[in-house]
């Protein structure tokens, strides 16, 4: 940059400094100053209200001697690496399928993207009612004389995340489905006609060619899966409140409770301190990727 | 599979040329079909049954199984969700969050969008030293988690009186939207042609004279696309409705969850799915409306530019 020695460097483009005033100023102070002022204060021993009473790390110690905390990081494990898989699997099967050069392909599109654009909330009640012990599908297989069939995933603790999971794939499967599609119809046709040439079954060409091919879907799909799964919340909420027990507790929830019902705020400023950290291990090595080695912006 | 005997002899060429002769009824396309029409119901399945059981009385549900038509189509779920279910102490039904939820979403898109569109023009079009990285902490900041953001803001709304009301809430919604909405922008008015704004300039225009007379009225694609974002957006939040606001002034969302989770009472599951079809309504009618549009919507918030 060479230094221009203007007077009125700071007036120039006044205009444009003054409409990005509402940006400048979430970028700044809400941001980044809203995320130093949690990280900050989750070193102090703020309860109700946010107080400069310095502990160091004991909030920390106590957040990882928690049963709560440790079962919701447990739970989320799980879910989150479920939930990665089976979005991947589901979503590129989805659109292979959909890539057949089908009839009714808006129809079919339509139809798997719609749960998408409902709420968490609307999803997580839908299911809370189909996987509903008494009427919902263990109540019908029981009803048609098979009476020790037993599917109640939101009762019983142990399978219960994997309910919490079959809600949030279904609302979130058709985005995945989407993605994959667009990344398919990049794919140049004479690849397909080359391999068809040598030989190379489809599966394979999928596998060995088309997919490496994808790479930038997959990241995109990757990181929006991922931060989609951190972030879970209100699927929760609504289906399940946590329950039954702690199966379904998930730190989001751990945040907020702390915050808002325990008025134990240091707790929650260093479990959502956790979670900030944990979206940045997966962020910052995709934005490296992404634009670190392009540098072309 | 076509038997190759039957083929008039080519034995030169190996494998078929041309274009593939397509036959309705192949055990791919059973397969293919019957695979997706299979995906297609499960996916369609709990809207159904939502329908099915709003439909129904609660004697009727007691007996029977959720998949099953109503043997009697009663619309009195619907009329006591919408008008007589009770969140707390007041009464009247999900009405109360419907309005609220507009009150909430209407200024928040306006307002959301406007900034953003300002911001993508100055962006594309006017940068300044320092512009690119404030954006930069921009798009990085829609991957914070929100919980991190929480209660600086609660501090921020309280410190300016706003907390607890609505536009304190479409404060936030437009904090939350300003990201991926100046990326579209930004990423819009960079694909405009540079002459068009070079023209202006030498026209004599300004800033905000560029910005209303040429690049609004031209952004109009872009914008529809933004509503779309937005308005689901805003509307199926529940997280900054619970935090930001007071009973009173709920989203539907928030009340929604109230009535089905309140633990008082007898269940009223067809009262709930009446309910809860209601919320989802709005999002629904824009997404089967937009259709191509809304795909568009997400697939620019989702690959980034």
């Amino acid at each position: 940059m060479p230094a221009s020695r203007r007077p009125n460097q700071l007036f120039r483009n006044l205009n444009a400094k003054i409409a990005a005033i509402p940006m400048i100023l979430t970028a700044s102070v809400v941001f980044l100053g809203g995320t130093a002022w949690t990280v900050f204060y989750s070193f102090t021993g703020s309860k109700l209200l946010p107080k400069l009473k310095w502990v160091g790390v004991s909030q920390y110690e106590r957040l990882w001697n928690t049963k709560r905390w440790i079962v919701s990081i447990e739970n989320l494990a799980i879910y989150g690496i479920c939930m990665l898989i089976l979005s991947f699997v589901i979503g590129f099967l989805l659109a292979a399928l959909m890539d057949q050069k089908i009839r009714f392909e808006n129809t079919f599109r339509t139809i798997i993207l719609y749960p998408f654009a409902l709420s968490f909330i609307v999803t997580g009640l839908v299911w809370q009612w189909v996987l509903n012990p008494e009427f919902g599908i263990q109540g019908i297989v029981r009803n048609f004389g098979w009476e020790s069939f037993a599917f109640d995933p939101l009762y019983n603790p142990d399978i219960a995340i994997f309910g919490v999971m079959l809600a949030a794939l279904w609302q979130g499967s058709g985005l995945v489905m989407v993605l994959m599609l667009a990344g398919l119809r990049g794919i140049d046709q004479e690849i397909w006609k080359a391999a068809k040439i040598d030989g190379i079954p489809a599966w394979k060409t999928y596998l060995l060619i088309v997919i490496p091919m994808m790479r930038p879907v997959f990241i995109t799909a990757l990181v929006l899966i991922t931060s989609g799964i951190i972030r879970v919340y209100d699927l929760v909420v609504a289906q399940t409140s946590g329950g039954p027990g702690l199966a379904t507790e998930m730190p989001a929830k751990y945040v907020y409770d702390y915050m808002f019902r325990a008025q134990n705020l240091g707790q929650a400023f260093a479990a959502s301190t956790m979670m900030l950290i944990a979206v940045l291990t997966v962020v910052i090595p995709w934005a490296y990727m992404e634009f670190g080695s392009k540098k072309h912006g | 599979m076509v038997n190759p005997s039957l083929l008039p002899a080519a034995p030169k060429v190996v494998g078929p040329r041309g274009p593939k002769p397509t036959k309705a009824i192949s055990p791919r396309n059973i397969m293919l079909y019957g695979t997706l029409i299979v995906v297609a119901l499960y996916y369609l399945l709990p809207l159904y049954v939502m329908v099915v059981t709003s439909l129904k009385g609660m004697p009727e549900i007691r007996v029977g199984n959720i998949f099953a038509p109503p043997l009697e189509i009663t619309f009195q779920p619907w009329i006591k969700a919408w008008a007589e279910a009770c969140t707390g102490l007041n009464c009247d039904g999900l009405s109360r969050g419907f309005w609220n939820s507009v009150q909430i979403t209407v200024p928040s898109v306006i307002v959301s969008i406007a900034i953003a569109s300002v911001n993508g023009y100055a962006l594309a079009n006017w940068r300044f030293k320092g512009s690119q990285i404030f954006f930069t902490i921009l798009i990085f900041g829609s991957f914070i988690p929100y919980q991190v953001m929480l209660y600086p803001i609660v501090i921020l709304l309280r410190e300016i009186g706003l907390y607890g009301s609505l536009t304190g809430l479409v404060i936030v919604h437009s904090i939350f939207g300003m990201p991926i909405l100046t990326l579209l922008f930004r990423n819009y008015f960079t694909s405009l042609p540079e002459e068009l704004f070079k023209a202006a300039r030498v026209d004599g225009a300004g800033f905000w004279g560029i910005y209303f007379r040429i690049m609004l009225p031209m952004s109009l694609p872009i914008l529809v696309v933004a509503v779309i974002l937005q308005v689901t957006g805003i509307w199926n939040d529940f997280l900054f409705g619970t935090v930001y606001t007071k009973p009173d002034i709920w989203p539907m969302t928030v009340q929604l969850n109230n009535i089905v989770n309140s633990t008082q009472g007898v269940k009223e599951y067809n009262v709930n799915m009446a309910a809860t079809i209601l919320t989802g309504l709005v999002p629904l009618v824009i997404y089967f409306v937009s259709g191509k549009l809304f795909v568009r919507g997400i697939a620019a918030g989702a690959v980034k530019g």
